[in-house]
């Protein structure tokens, strides 16, 4: 399967600052890739130059081996979901969604059978002609899918889409945006800063902080083993300590050595270490690698959080069902795999640098 | 008991300030509109009721050319002030807050000024440039000082309208100026007209700005009022300001609850 969409060497500055710095991105036909980063990363300006509301300063967009750097908005075989709706309050349900068609000089009764099509696809059967201001957000949200998917574009473009929901919506949305991608079949590019959406819904995670890509795989691969130590913090919690790769397959963290399952960053290397909170396992004093005593803990329902402190002063945080009360002295145990190995970035510069290998 | 005798003293108190208000306020057009159908020359007596000076107005030639040239002025100088206000509108509201600032500021110059400094120089203008005085340059000049009139009022109905609605025609596939007049002017023609009626009043109220650059030979009805009155006054004027004080209340009242209204039945 070819790639739909390229990004090749894109750069985009505003007054000065530059957002992107040469950022490349292919995305395959039928994919759904999530761009996912805080806020000024550069996820909604990358979004926006491939829907046109930008141009790059430096760069190329390539559509389907066209390139279409240059082409208006309305030139672009693509349909943008936007955070904010842009629902047009002065026409009805009904004529929100025909007004892609009605450009495109579609006959009345292919018109008259997409939108009904469309409305249920959306599950808001029968709402053709209601007022925009009588829909709450999330169906709002719904008909401004609605009214995209309409236009069959061979990609979405969805920029925060669920921003603006409450959390239960959101999680609906999120559901629903899995299933209309599978009945319809096209490509998805989707934008967001919530880690636990991306983690839900994408085929393909791409990680950006400060105008760069800093990781780019699937969800489990984001997850489990993150590159560099801004996306181990950005996606879920983690332990991240400096360590010492002592040799291939041993890693040495605060003077203990843990056996972990990554080669080849040489010998007494320095490297960040990940440890996820639900990966620490608590035994007895005597079976840890390391020893500490419980500090905090709390309870969050499906799990309980502790901080257990170890003599050089680390606060653990640690995700588990079993409860270490305050004050009583654990080990710590980690299994091999789940100990995540990074090369420790020399400066702050390197550590925004591309490591998209 | 104490406290409830205070609340209605400053009640009383309230009410008459009002009153007087009013009365300081309305009394001299009342007066006005009053000596209009008073069947008597005298200013002090009433002579009984009477159309006279209302058929008198009607039928004379001066005045309804006068009154034929302030509404096509009226309304020639508002339309296009309206056209022009809004296209700078939708220009200043997408520029950068600092540039958006100083022509903001430089717009609303011309509001603040007299009327005789803007009639004044504008008479100066149209002499230097070698414009003969006369119709066009009464409709220039009621043009020029519209604009910012209008800018104001379309300006807060720009802000609210959400940029991404206009995204979102385009990304459907509208040109430009197809997105323009399907999505975003819908949104703010409740401003653009309520600038075209407060421009359409402004122009018929004006009578300094006029008086600089209408040269001779052409009136409207405020120049021909003040050259009627200054030949002795006629009842037939007392008819004719209030037909123009009826007219402007009238506008007034549409312009400030048209758009009102329409927000509320949205």
């Amino acid at each position: 399967m070819g790639s739909l969409i390229d990004l090749v060497g894109i750069s985009k500055g505003f007054d000065g600052t530059l957002v992107l710095d040469d950022l490349n991105l292919s995305v395959k036909e039928n994919a759904f890739v999530t761009l996912l980063g805080p806020s000024g990363c550069g996820k909604t300006t990358t979004l926006r130059i491939i829907g046109g509301f930008e141009h790059a300063d430096k760069g190329k967009v390539i559509f389907d081996g066209q390139d279409i750097s240059s082409l208006p908005p309305n030139k672009r075989q693509l349909n943008t979901v936007f955070q904010k709706y842009a629902l047009f309050t002065h026409m009805n349900i009904a004529e929100n969604i025909a007004f892609g068609l009605k450009i495109k000089n579609k006959p009345k009764a292919y018109i008259q059978d997409k939108i009904k099509y469309a409305l249920k696809l959306v599950n808001l059967d029968g709402y053709e002609n209601r007022s925009v201001d009588s829909l709450s957000g999330g169906q709002q949200q719904r008909i401004a899918i609605a009214r995209a998917i309409v236009n069959e574009p061979r990609v979405l473009l969805l920029d925060e889409p669920l921003g603006a929901l409450d959390l239960k919506l959101r999680q609906d949305m999120q559901y629903e945006l899995i299933r209309l991608k599978n009945e319809l079949g096209i490509t998805f590019i989707y934008v967001t800063h919530d880690q636990e959406e991306a983690l839900t819904m994408s085929d393909t995670i791409v990680v950006m902080n400060q105008g760069y890509i800093q990781q780019m795989g699937t969800p489990e691969q984001i997850y489990n083993e993150p590159e560099n130590a801004f996306v181990a913090d950005f996606i879920g919690e983690s332990n991240i300590v400096h360590g010492t790769m002592i040799r291939d397959e041993l890693v040495e963290i605060f003077g203990a050595r843990f056996a972990c399952v990554d080669k080849g960053f040489g010998t007494n290397a320095p490297v960040d270490v990940v440890i996820r909170p639900e990966d620490i396992d608590l035994v007895s004093p005597e079976e840890g690698t390391l020893t500490g005593v419980c500090t905090h803990l709390i309870f969050k329902g499906v799990h309980y959080e502790m901080e257990v402190t170890t003599p050089d002063g680390f606060e653990w945080l640690v995700h588990s069902t079993d409860l270490c009360p305050v004050g009583k002295e654990v080990g710590i145990h980690v299994d091999p795999f789940d100990i995540q190995i990074m090369n420790k970035p020399a400066s702050e510069d390197e550590e925004a640098v591309g490591v998209n290998e | 008991m104490m406290k409830k005798t205070k609340d209605r003293f400053k009640q009383i108190v309230e009410n008459f300030y009002l009153v007087f208000i009013m009365v300081f306020l309305y009394a001299p057009i009342a007066t006005l509109i009053v000596l209009s159908f008073s069947n008597s020359k005298s200013r002090t007596q009433w002579g009984g009721f009477t159309l006279r000076w209302y058929i008198e107005m009607f039928k004379s030639a001066t005045i309804m050319n006068a009154l034929q040239n302030t509404l096509v002025i009226a309304f020639a100088s508002a339309l296009i002030a309206t056209i022009i206000g809004t296209a700078a509108a939708i220009a200043i509201s997408s520029m950068k807050p600092f540039p958006r600032t100083v022509i903001m500021g430089i717009t609303n110059i011309p509001m603040l000024n007299a009327d005789i400094v803007t009639g004044i120089s504008l008479m100066l203008g149209f002499i230097a440039f070698g414009i003969s005085l006369g119709f066009k340059t009464i409709l220039i000049a009621h043009i020029t000082f519209n604009i910012p009139y209008v800018i104001l009022s379309v300006m807060p109905k720009l802000k609210q309208t959400n940029k991404s609605v206009y995204e979102a025609a385009m990304d459907l596939g509208a040109s430009p100026i197809f997105a323009f007049f399907k999505v975003v002017f819908p949104d703010i023609l409740p401003g653009v007209l309520s600038g075209f009626l407060l421009a359409f009043t402004m122009s018929l109220d004006d009578f300094i700005i006029t008086h600089f650059t209408k040269g001779a030979g052409i009136n409207t009805l405020s120049t021909l009022i003040y050259s009627e009155v200054r030949r002795g006054i006629k009842p037939s004027m007392y008819a004719l300001s209030t037909v123009i004080f009826v007219t402007v209340l009238g506008l007034l009242i549409v312009t400030n609850f048209a758009p009102g209204r329409k927000r509320e039945s949205r």
